[in-house]
C-alpha cells in the first residue's frame, strides 16, 4: 500500500518531504477540525449526539446521504 | 505548499462529491423509496394487528422536508458535503505522506492515499458495519451503534497507517514486494480479530431483549398472534441493490479524488519536463 516504485528510472520523482513550520501544522491541523466537522453534521449529528438540541432538521435534510454514506440512522 | 493541496484536495473532493451524487440520484433513490414504501406498509400491517389486538395504535409523525426534497437536494448537499470533507482530509494525508512513503511518484502516491482512504474511512467498516437503507435498524440503538462504526473507522484509520509504517520497516530487508505482502497480511489479521470481537448490531442488548438473537436488525417477518406470517422481512435484494450501490458510490468518490489529484500533486511536486532543475523546492 505504501511502497511502491516507479519503474522510470530516469525521471524518478519520489515524493519531497513538503511540510514543515508551524504554519503547515496549523494549516493542517485547521483542515483536519474542517473535514471532521463535515463529517460530524453529514454522519452523527442529530443521530447518537446533537449540537443543536433536540432538532431533528439537519438528520432530516442529509437524510438520505447519511443512509448512503454507510452512516448508522434512524 | 500545504495550502495548494488542502485547496485543491477540496475541489477534487467536491468534484468526486458531485459525481457521486449523480450515480446516488439515479441508482440509490429507487432503493431508498421502495425501502420507505416496505417500512409504511410494515407499519400499516403493525397498526391493524394492534388494532386487532386492542392496543394504541401509533401515530406517523410529520417530517420537516417532504421525501422529493430529501431524495434530489437532500441528497445532493449531503454527499458533496461529504466529498469535499473527504477532499481535505484526503489532502492532509497526501501532504503527510510525501517524502515518507519510500520512493513513489507523487501521481502513484495520490491513488494510494485515495486506496487507503476508501478503505479506512469506508470499506472496512462496511464489512462490518455495512450501509444500511431506511426502514432498518432500531431507534434505541442509535447510539450504540453510532459508536460502534466510529469506532471501527478509527480502527480501520490507525491500522492501515500503521501497516504503511510496518511496510517501510520491513522493506529493507524484504524488498518492496514481500514487505508490501506481509504488511497487508498484518493488517488483515489485526481487523478481522477486531471484527471478531466487535459485537454485531443484532446482538446488542436492547436487540437481545426485544428480538432474540439475530445477526443484524434487518426487519424479520410480521406474524399475527397465531404466528402467520402477515408481512414478509425486509426484500433482500432491495437490501444487496442498495449496499452495492453504496460501495460503487464510494468507489466512484474516492476514484476521482485519486484520479483528478494525481496529475496537479505532479505538476506540484514532479520533476520539471522543460528543465534540468532540481524539483521543485517549496
Ligand atoms: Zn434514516
Amino acid at each position: 500500500m505504501s511502497t511502491s516504485t516507479t519503474l522510470d528510472g530516469a525521471r524518478t520523482g519520489s515524493t519531497p518531504v513538503v511540510l514543515g513550520g508551524t504554519r503547515a501544522a496549523l494549516w493542517l491541523f485547521g483542515t483536519v477540525l474542517l473535514g471532521v466537522a463535515l463529517y460530524y453534521f453529514i454522519g452523527i449529528d442529530q443521530g447518537a449526539t446533537s449540537v443543536f438540541g433536540n432538532d431533528t432538521h439537519v438528520h432530516e435534510f442529509v437524510h438520505d446521504a447519511r443512509h448512503f454514506l454507510g452512516f448508522p440512522c434512524h | 505548499m500545504e495550502r495548494h493541496f488542502i485547496v485543491r484536495g477540496m475541489a477534487v473532493g467536491a468534484i468526486g462529491g458531485l459525481l457521486a451524487f449523480l450515480f446516488a440520484r439515479i441508482f440509490a433513490e429507487p432503493q431508498i423509496q421502495k425501502a420507505i414504501d416496505y417500512e409504511s406498509g410494515r407499519h400499516t400491517a403493525q397498526s391493524a394487528l394492534d388494532k386487532a389486538a386492542g392496543l394504541a395504535v401509533e401515530h406517523e409523525h410529520a417530517e420537516p422536508f417532504s421525501r422529493a426534497f430529501q431524495g434530489n437536494v437532500g441528497i445532493g448537499v449531503g454527499i458533496i458535503a461529504f466529498g469535499i470533507a473527504m477532499g481535505a482530509l484526503y489532502a492532509v494525508a497526501y501532504a503527510l505522506a510525501c517524502g515518507r512513503t519510500g520512493k513513489v511518484r507523487p501521481r502513484t502516491l495520490a491513488l494510494l492515499v485515495a486506496g487507503g482512504g476508501f478503505l479506512a474511512l469506508y470499506l472496512i467498516p462496511f464489512a462490518k458495519y455495512p450501509a444500511n437503507p431506511p426502514a432498518i435498524g432500531h431507534e434505541d440503538t442509535i447510539r450504540e451503534r453510532s459508536g460502534l462504526y466510529l469506532l471501527m473507522v478509527g480502527i480501520s484509520i490507525v491500522v492501515l497507517v500503521a501497516g504503511a509504517w510496518l511496510g517501510q520497516r520491513l522493506q529493507a530487508r524484504f524488498g518492496t514486494w514481500n514487505a508490501t505482502l506481509l504488511a497487508v497480511l498484518a493488517c488483515a489479521v489485526v481487523l478481522g480479530a477486531v471484527m471478531l470481537v466487535l459485537p454485531s448490531f443484532g446482538e446488542l442488548s436492547a436487540n437481545v431483549e426485544a428480538y432474540g438473537h439475530h445477526a443484524t436488525e434487518t426487519p424479520l417477518p410480521l406474524r399475527d398472534a397465531q404466528g402467520r406470517i402477515v408481512y414478509p422481512g425486509f426484500p433482500a435484494d432491495t437490501l444487496f441493490a442498495f449496499r452495492f450501490f453504496s460501495v460503487a458510490a464510494q468507489a466512484v468518490l474516492w476514484g476521482t479524488i485519486g484520479l483528478c489529484f494525481a496529475p496537479l500533486a505532479e505538476r506540484l511536486l514532479g520533476p520539471r519536463p522543460d528543465t534540468n532543475a532540481a524539483p521543485a523546492t517549496v
